[in-house]
């Protein structure tokens, strides 16, 4: 009972495996906590380029990129700083505002609490409560950016807290699975969105007004000073697309969310010996060398849009496998009895 | 004592009630009087300060009970007060040893009413009172548990009498909780009052988690080499959902959910990532009703199908047991005292309140005629018509229960006032004398061990007697000193 080992998972086949709910809900925790980052960094950015002075993709563009148009307009008027604002981070009615999200990322938790640390609870508990009590006079547009960055700011240290004290089993590995496909998710949204507004109008494209649309989409990924940093001269869209699905040293870039995802499953398949693993990982690996495989510029010709809702699409679809390889909704013993074999071996 | 006036206790008004701290009839021993100086040393600012800090960190840390409403999760703190409940070593070694005797005869008496009924024969105790009783399952007629325990985890209510002696109020052999409480009270005291502490043998808790886990493995089915304990929780929605996640961390084991377990040939599983993996004993914190829709409440969504079936197989062990139910009733609680000699051949150790069983002549008797007195119970849970609390009662009051006694005698027993035990506590006011119980958990494989302390709770309004959370109830760390 006081045996401490350092792999468990290869010295106790079959014993400490991951409840298949809990697989489910770390998935989440994960998901929801980089999904409200996200939605800080989104609408911070979006306040300070409105506020910039430029014209197209103001507050609207933050409804278009997570399509929640006919959801917006059917409780408001107009795209208004103040009613989109609340619609994201304090409005009890949409499923995706901060409010909801940092609920259901409590919720989660709070299933979760006999695997995550006490650390992470209590953040995450104190954080959950700190935004449940926002009220109007907090989201004004004066205090909108120490906002998002308190936001933003918790959820860095939600992901720190983690890194630092959550155990390394099969549920920090399906944290970690959640935690990338959501980033994967987010980037090709925020791309999309971007892509979607500016390029097809022409007059705007390569003007100072595009511009600086595409430093405000480097900003709100992080990504602004080490784009700087490797392409100091290289500002085109083209560049800054480029950057953040390709390069590998830029942490929420697509290809290395995917890398993530490929070696988290990778661990459950090997060191975890987990059955299923083999055909989702093909299908990340497609993914991955596709777009290894094709410059920016092609990916542009043929159609971002198109390239961004194929991989939304794949990655849904990963997300789907993922769910049925672990968590299936009817589970039988003796169908599994293979399973159980092979792994005792 | 003239120190002492000056200080915390200067304007400690002790009634007429035994207190823990400050009324003993003996002369205390000397880690008693050092808590007892300590404290009196210390401001009540200071005392205040660190009690915020407590709570603070109580929230902070979700050791919480939840009320849902809407969607809308509320987490409560079980209020917690900083001065502790002292107990010697000598008042320790008799609760422990009449937990101990309670539990042997708590098993013997549930393996005899499921297996040849002897005491039921020899007339000890009603037969229809047993099987009669709405908590007596058939589904564990006949069958053998493992080791004969049917209790493996028994929480004991005692109080105290105004001479300090300690009175067995209630057994709580189904699904007794609180045990989180005493561990986390314990943490959260080392931590914000150590200058109180220092230096003293205090018996430690945090044995419980590993105790716990393996008595769950000495009664896990006979061949497993290395059995899967689980303890099963109704989930999220349950106010104890917190405790169901210490222990579970305490132990080690996974923490599931009735969804989360399915029986296949009369085994059952929980469902991993890697497929179903085998479960062979399991802490349950689920009621009998809810265990398994195939056999209690078909409606039921929190239990497993089958599991029943599985248990009569032998092939998972439950603890508790199904239908223990039955030896913690108000109406078998009177019969204890004779259960434990019936069984035993010994006095009871820990005396229960005094008891009358009005289904009996003199019992009626004695309570019709000191009604007023008296405290009178319905038992069973054949309905009841509530309680009578015969000093507040008006005349009519206890003329209709006279009629009701008269009319269905066995539905009642009766039990003189008790003056509880009080021990000081921090209130608005002041440090104020506030009257407490004591919860011992025993945890029962092989063998019976009996957690140091337990927990204590007390009744935050003054003059209460209640000390249930639900009505104004908190807690007190309970400190047993070991020598």
């Amino acid at each position: 009972m006081t045996q401490v080992s350092v792999f468990p998972a290869p010295l106790l086949p079959g014993l400490r495996n991951l409840l298949s709910r809990y697989a489910e809900n770390m998935m989440w925790l994960a998901r929801y906590m980089e999904r409200i980052e996200n939605m800080a960094r989104l609408i911070e950015v979006t306040g300070s380029s409105v506020r910039a002075g430029s014209v197209d993709a103001g507050w609207d563009s933050i409804i278009h990129i997570n399509a929640d148009a006919a959801f917006f307009f059917r409780h408001h008027k107009a795209a208004t700083e103040q009613a989109v604002v609340t619609f994201y981070i304090t409005e009890e009615g949409n499923p995706d505002s901060i409010l909801s999200l940092a609920r259901c990322a409590r919720e989660n938790a709070r299933v979760l609490r006999p695997l995550i640390s006490t650390e992470m609870w209590m953040h995450l508990n104190v954080f959950t409560r700190w935004v449940i009590e926002l009220g109007p006079g907090d989201v004004g547009a004066g205090y909108l950016s120490p906002l998002c960055t308190r936001l933003k700011q918790d959820c860095q240290t939600h992901f720190g807290i983690t890194e630092g004290t959550l155990y390394r089993d099969q549920g920090w590995l399906f944290y970690s699975l959640g935690k990338n496909l959501e980033r994967a998710d987010q980037i090709t949204r925020l791309i999309d969105i971007k892509y979607h507004t500016l390029l097809p109008s022409g007059a705007g494209v390569g003007s100072d007004i595009d511009m600086s649309q595409w430093t405000s989409v480097l900003r709100s990924a992080a990504a602004y000073h080490a784009f700087r940093r490797v392409l100091p001269d290289g500002m085109t869209p083209a560049n800054i697309v480029g950057f953040l699905l390709k390069n590998n040293g830029f942490p929420r870039s697509l290809s290395n969310s995917l890398c993530n995802v490929y070696s988290a499953l990778g661990a459950l398949a090997g060191e975890h010996r987990l059955r299923h693993c083999g055909p989702i990982l093909e299908r990340v690996e497609e993914l991955r060398v596709t777009l290894a495989e094709q410059t920016v510029e092609d990916i542009i010709l043929r159609g971002l849009h198109e390239y961004m809702d194929w991989i939304q699409r794949e990655l849904r679809q990963i997300q789907n496998e993922i769910a049925q390889a672990f968590w299936p909704p009817v589970v039988s013993v003796s169908s599994a009895a293979d399973g159980m074999a092979q792994v005792q071996n | 004592m003239a120190a002492q006036a000056a200080g915390l206790f200067a304007t400690y008004d002790i009634p007429d009630f035994f207190c823990e701290l400050l009324n003993r009839k003996d002369q205390p021993p000397a880690g008693l009087q050092t808590v007892r100086d300590r404290l009196s040393r210390f401001g009540l600012a200071e005392l205040r300060r660190r009690a915020a800090a407590v709570e603070a960190q109580f929230y902070r840390l979700g050791i919480t009970f939840t009320v849902y409403s809407d969607r809308e999760a509320i987490d409560r703190v079980l209020p917690f007060d900083v001065i502790p409940r002292v107990l010697t070593a000598a008042e320790w070694d008799h609760v422990d040893r009449g937990v101990q005797q309670r539990v042997r005869a708590i098993n013997m008496f549930l393996h005899d009413i499921y297996h040849d009924r002897h005491i039921l024969r020899d007339n000890v105790v009603p037969a229809s009172l047993v099987l009669g009783n709405a908590n007596y399952c058939q589904a564990m007629v006949g069958l053998d548990v493992p080791g004969g325990v049917y209790v493996h985890i028994n929480g004991t209510d005692l109080v105290r009498d105004r001479d300090g002696r300690f009175l067995v109020l209630e057994d709580n052999a189904r699904t007794p909780s609180g045990v989180s409480y005493v561990l986390e009270d314990r943490q959260m005291m080392l931590r914000l009052m150590p200058d109180l502490a220092t230096g003293l043998d205090i018996r430690p808790v945090d044995e419980y988690g590993p105790r716990l886990h393996r008595a769950l493995v000495e009664v896990a089915p006979a061949g497993v080499a290395d059995p899967q304990v689980v303890l099963l929780s109704p989930g999220i929605y349950n106010a104890a959902y917190f405790e169901h996640v210490f222990l579970a961390r305490e132990m080690g084991i996974p923490l599931v959910e009735g969804r989360d377990l399915l029986v296949e040939d009369g085994r059952v599983y929980m469902r991993t990532v890697a497929g179903p993996r085998p479960v062979h004993s399991i802490y349950r914190r689920l009621n009998d009703d809810f265990l398994d829709p195939q056999v209690f409440n078909p409606d039921s969504l929190l239990g497993v199908p089958g599991l029943v079936d599985a248990y009569r197989r032998g092939n998972v062990t439950l603890a508790n047991a199904i239908g223990t139910g039955v030896a913690d009733d108000k109406a078998v609680y009177a019969y204890m005292p004779r259960i434990i000699r019936y069984y035993l051949d010994e006095e009871p150790i820990l005396t229960n309140v005094e008891t009358h069983i009005c289904a009996e002549r003199e019992g009626l008797e004695y309570t019709l005629a000191n009604l007023e007195k008296l405290v009178v119970k319905p038992v069973g849970e054949s309905g009841g018509y509530g309680l009578l609390i015969g000093p507040h009662a008006t005349q009519a009051e206890l003329d209709d229960f006279r009629a009701r006694l008269r009319a269905d005698p066995a539905n009642y027993i009766s039990q003189p006032v008790i003056s509880l035990s009080v021990s000081p506590t921090l209130c608005p006011a002041g440090v104020e004398a506030r009257h407490v119980d004591l919860r011992p958990f025993a945890v029962t494989g092989r063998d019976t061990w009996v957690l140091p302390g337990g927990l204590s709770r007390v009744a935050l309004r003054k003059g209460s007697l209640v000390v249930n959370s639900s009505q104004g109830g908190g807690s007190k760390d309970t400190w047993v000193l070991a020598s």
